[in-house]
Parts: structure tokens; sequence; C-alpha cells
């Protein structure tokens, strides 16, 4: 992300960034038919199982059923873990943390860390933090690998590097892991970055995961990865630290039945990841440390509108699926989860920077529809759009043309003199007068011909001809 | 006050929910086979496992040294007792980056699930779990009577066991993070065989 970007205005920070991403057409469309292919893969797996829907509905009351219990059902976690060896840690916030972190390394002596993808620790730019204090940090999923490399962040939360072409990986495996220039074979590529990342995780101190689901009733937890990467980062290092938010509880191992049955069939369309490990306390002779972060999340939790957010489990479908996400990228949301759900997450906590973001979509309810939990996505970012107005957030032109707009429609002649002016000067009026370079309406559409007489008018004539 | 209770404390601060969702009991039919174990074979072949139907330990001999990546395999760690050479005693192994050098392993699986072609491979079987990820080939073996079909039936299996690692193992290794192109080898495994046996 170049340096201007930083200091986009809040209000319109998403469509600038779009407009970068758009200007590259035929990226665009690359882009979009590559996650239109995911999304098409989820489809096929959501139909081969009879009881999808209901599973959704299982899913979601599963999750609402957590989510009111939340306190005890974090107490209850904490104690098993503890009971099964594991130490636990509470941080409200990203630098609480990653101070945890530190605190661990520093306790242990480590200097090397490997990271199996956690969204998590990206939302709390552990990267940066630990990097500044002289520790190595890799990224040991492929994707994240290839993004850190470049120096980006990840574009999608199942999917990092989606918005990069091959031989720009080959591009920059050739610069950093010496791989031949020009080679762009994916199979080529992985095989070097596979010789790379095993030498990392065998010289590793530490291995830090993320969490998709913790069980209240065991303390014991999961982690879903398909190369394997979350299993040797934590099974070669003595020290295991799992990252998680406060919201990826559920209560019993058999609820478990359901989120591995929905997760991945939603993220990429397969029956289930190759690996989804069960760990119940630090390996023999290892540490397991858990921390739990809040974040934000327990103040979304008390919002009566937002709180179902809180359910998602990071597939990513409403980002393969949204139409805006397909042709923006991902790095247009400026959040560390994009698409529709950080359309919510993001604002929820910081409606300010992230105003722009509930306008980054077009109602279309197609998030909703393929939300393996059921979230009503498409109608919290109408919501969305409400709060951050109510917050004062709205742009002084749509405040603007708001107010006017609902003078106009509250005094009926006056806008039928305004539809009738408007008719009659749309026809007469030369083209640059009605679209013009101040119509940011109209940059890239144009009006459709004006008809002759209104709907009013037309209504009255067919009555009359009755 | 510390974050923990300041976490709990906002929890608990919220308006109550009109009324706390039940929790579904999951007792429903789900979805059952006809041919669970002919499910299985092609779900795990899917995901670029391979699956060989063995009537007994000595049919699976013959099949697995028919197996390219088992025949050149220099060093192979056996944990099935009847199945396989080994020359990786892993109960001499103290420290598991020695297991770098592993071409193939053997390991029991305690359940096979049709609908998703997983395996489920607990660590009393395989005392230093990093085999299971490190091994470059592994195969599976588990017995035909530990079909089931779906998750659930998986999991009311498994709450009777101890609360041990245990990891589901669907295929080999894999990735599609550079253009959306299938590589199977990211990590772990570069071939999963599993063995049914029965």
């Amino acid at each position: 992300m170049s340096a201007e970007l930083v200091h986009l205005s809040p209000a319109t920070a998403h469509p600038r960034r779009a407009a970068l991403f758009v200007a590259n057409d035929e990226r665009m469309h690359w882009h979009d038919k590559a996650l239109w292919f995911v999304r098409q893969k989820r489809d096929k797996a959501a139909q081969s199982v009879p009881e999808w829907e209901r599973l959704r509905e299982l899913a979601s009351q599963i999750k609402a059923h957590t989510l009111v219990g939340l306190p005890d059902y974090l107490e209850e976690f904490e104690a098993k873990a503890v009971a099964l060896g594991a130490e636990v840690h509470w941080a409200k916030d990203a630098d609480e943390h990653n101070a945890i972190v530190l605190r661990i390394l520093e306790g242990v002596g480590a200097k090397r860390v490997v990271k199996s993808k956690s969204m998590l620790t990206e939302e709390c730019h552990l990267n940066p933090f630990l990097e500044a204090r002289g520790y190595e940090v890799v990224d040991t999923d492929l994707g994240e690998r290839i993004v850190q490399f470049r120096n980006e962040a990840p574009s999608h939360i199942v999917l990092p590097a989606i918005h990069i072409r091959k031989e720009e990986v080959g591009a920059t495996f050739h610069e950093h892991l010496g791989t031949e220039a020009g080679a762009s074979d994916p199979q080529y590529l992985t095989e070097a970055a596979r010789g790379h990342l095993r030498d990392k995780f065998l010289k590793a101190d530490v291995g830090i995961t993320g969490v998709n689901f913790a069980i209240a009733e065991t303390g014991g937890f999961v982690v879903c990865t398909n190369e394997g990467n979350a299993d040797l980062g934590t099974a070669l290092p003595p020290v295991h630290i799992a990252c998680m938010g406060i919201e990826k509880l559920i209560p019993r191992t058999k609820d478990l039945a359901v989120f591995l049955r929905l997760l991945a069939r939603s993220a990429t369309g397969q029956p289930i990841t190759t690996y989804s490990s069960h760990f119940f306390g630090p390996r023999p002779g290892g540490k397991l440390h858990i921390i739990l972060l809040d974040n934000g999340r327990s103040g979304i939790s008390q919002s009566a509108d937002f709180k179902t957010s809180l359910h998602c489990i990071r597939c990513g479908a409403c980002m393969n699926t949204c139409p805006v996400y397909r042709r923006s990228g991902g790095h247009s949301y400026g959040t560390t989860v994009p698409g529709p759900i950080g359309s919510i997450l993001a604002p929820a906590r910081d409606a300010n920077t992230y105003q722009s973001l509930p306008y980054a979509c077009s109602l279309c309810g197609s998030c909703s529809d393929v939300c393996p939990v059921k979230i009503n996505l498409h109608e919290q970012l109408l919501l969305m759009r409400h709060s951050v107005t109510e917050k004062g957030f709205l742009p002084k032109l749509k405040q603007l043309s708001m107010t006017i707009a609902s003078y106009v429609f509250q005094r009926p002649k006056l806008y039928a003199f305004l539809g009738a002016a408007g008719r009659t000067l749309g026809r007469l009026l030369p083209h640059r007068w009605v679209n013009n370079r101040l119509n940011g309406w109209g940059r890239q559409r144009d009006l459709p011909p004006l008809p002759a007489k209104s709907f009013r008018a037309l209504y009255r004539e067919r009555n009359n001809g009755q | 006050m510390t974050s923990r209770s300041a976490i709990l404390g906002a929890l608990r601060a919220r308006p109550k929910a009109p009324s706390p969702a039940p929790l579904p009991d999951l007792s429903e039919p789900f979805c059952t086979y006809s041919d669970p174990l002919q499910h299985f074979a092609a779900v795990l072949g899917s995901v670029g496992g391979k699956v060989v139907l063995a009537p007994t330990l000595e049919a699976a001999e013959m099949a697995l040294n028919a197996e390219p990546a088992y025949q050149q395999a220099r060093q192979v760690c056996g944990l099935v007792a009847g199945l396989g050479r080994s020359n990786v005693d892993l109960t001499t192994v103290s420290d598991p980056h020695s297991l770098e050098t592993v071409d193939f392993a053997i390991a029991r699986g305690r359940l096979a699930v049709a609908e998703n072609g997983a395996v489920w491979v607990r660590e009393s079987d395989v005392p230093t779990r990093a085999l299971l990820f490190i091994t470059q080939h592994l195969a599976l073996v588990v017995g035909k009577n530990t079909l089931v079909n779906n998750m659930h039936e998986a999991y009311a299996q498994l709450e009777l066991g101890s609360a041990e690692f245990g990891v589901f193992i669907s295929g080999p290794s894999k990735t599609a993070d550079i253009e959306q192109s299938l590589v199977i080898g990211a990590h772990g495994a570069r071939s999963l065989l599993v063995f049914v046996i029965g």
C-alpha cells in the first residue's frame, strides 16, 4: 500500500482504494473470476450435504447460545485448559496481547518464531511489534509467506495472496529464495517454499497459531489447515502460543461436528481441511499458552444490531461471493478482515475510521445466503449505514443531498414540479450540462433517455381510459 | 482490575438477552450412505489420498510393497505391528527434530469418516506427533468396522476417549495459495495412503 493512501479521508477511503484496483481492468476481472471459481466450489460442496440448511441453522443456534453465556463458558474453558496444563492469559486489547507474547518469548529466551495463519495476530499487528524488538517472525502459510515477503497484508482471510499473480510470486521468490528468474510454475514455487519453511520450522523456538474453535467443556481447541503448518509449527518447537478471540468458544465437543462440516465446505469447497488438529494441553515436555483476546469484542456483543457478527467462523465465503469485494480487492477495505463481515466488524469498533465500509455493498444479500452461521450480513450493513450516520460521519455532500431529498419528498407539489422541470431540461440541455465532472454518479454511467411523461401522468391517463 | 475481570465484567454487564437461546442437542438424524466405504474412498481420492481395501494385513503388505514411495524410502517409521518394515524407533526419539529425515511413516488410525474422507489419529498411537507431519509420505491403517457416516457419529465415539491430542487427516498436505492452483505436498506429507482392513 503506497504512502499517500495512509491519509485518505475516512469518508472516501474505500472508493479511493478500490479505484486503484479497478484501474487495472484486466486484473480486476481476473480477480473476480478467481473468487467466483471458489464460490462455485462452495456451492457444489454445500449441495452435496442434504442437511446443509439445517446445519447452518444449528450452527447459528449454538453460536447464539454461546454468546449469551460467554462469560461462564470462558471461565469453564479456562479452568479446564489450566487443568490440562496450559497457561491462560487474558488480553483486553492488541497492545496487551502483544505484550503477553513478548513476555512469553523473553521468558524462554526465544529468538525465532514460526506463525501459522492467524488473522488475530494480524489484527494485533504482532509481526511488526516483534520484529521491531529483534525477533524473527516467519509466517508459514504459503500465501501469508508470499505477502510477508512483499511487505503486504493478506487481502483475504483464507486466501491471503489471492490478489497476486504467479509471475509476481515467481519474482518475489527469485528475490528472497533464489528460485530461477522468470519461473512461475506453482508446483516449482511451492516446492521452493517447502524447503525454505522446513528450515524455519526446524530452527524455531516458539510456534504461534490461531484457534478455529475452543471447547468449553474440555479446555481443548481445534486448528484447521491444509498445509500442515500449524502442526509442524507446534510439534517441533517446545513452546506453543495459541491466540484466540473470545468469540471462538463453543460449548461441547459434539458441536465441532456441525462447524467442521460447514467450515471447509464454505471456505474452499473441500469436504474438510486436510488437518483438523485437536489440542488438549501442552504436548509431553512442552509448554502451551492460550491468549484470550477481547479487543472490542465484548463491546460488539452488547450491540443488539451487530452482536451476531461475532458468530463468524472466518470461512471467507461472504468475500468470495461479494460483487464489491471481488472487483475491489481485499486491500481496498484497509482492515484485517475485509469484505462484508469486515465491513461490520471494523466500523462496529471504530466508526470514524471505517465509515466508508458499509457503503462498499450493493445490499444484494448474497453474503447472507452463503454465510454458514446465518449472519444477516446485508441487513447489518444497512444498519451500519444508519449507525455511522447517527454518529455524525455522513459526508457533508451526502448530508446536504439527503436533506434536500427529504424536503422535496415531503412536498408532493414541489416534487411534481421538479420532476417535470428535470424531464424537460434533461431533454433540452446539452449532454455535458447534465452529466459532467461534477456529477460523481455519472462517471461510469449515463442517465437513461428521460421519459416525456411522469409515472403519475401515465397512471392518470390509464385510469381515464377505462 | 485485571484484564480477566475487566473482560468478564464487560460481558456480564450486557443487557440480558430476552431468552437464552437453547443449545440444540444434535440428536437428530444426519446423512448416511448406502455404501459408506465406497463413499469414503471416493472422497479421499478426490482430495488426493489413496484408499486400499485389504481383507488382511498381509494383503495390505503386498499393496504397500508395490508403492513406489515406500520402495524408495530409506528411512521408514512403522508403528503398526505386522505391516511394513521399520528402521526408525520412535521409543528412542527424544527430540522430534531428528525425524526430519523420515521418508515414510505408517501409523494406526482409530476412525474413518465417510462424508469427508478423514481419518482420526490420536497421539497415544504416535508418541511423537511430529512424525505425522514431518514424514515425506504417510500411510494410515484403519479397521473397516471403524467407519462412520458423518462427523456427528465420529464425535459421539471420540467423546468416549480421553483428552489427548488427535487429528483428523484427510488427504496429503496441500495448498492452492498460488493462483488457486492445487499443489500437493505443501509442508506435510506428499502422499497419503489409507489401508482399510477387514
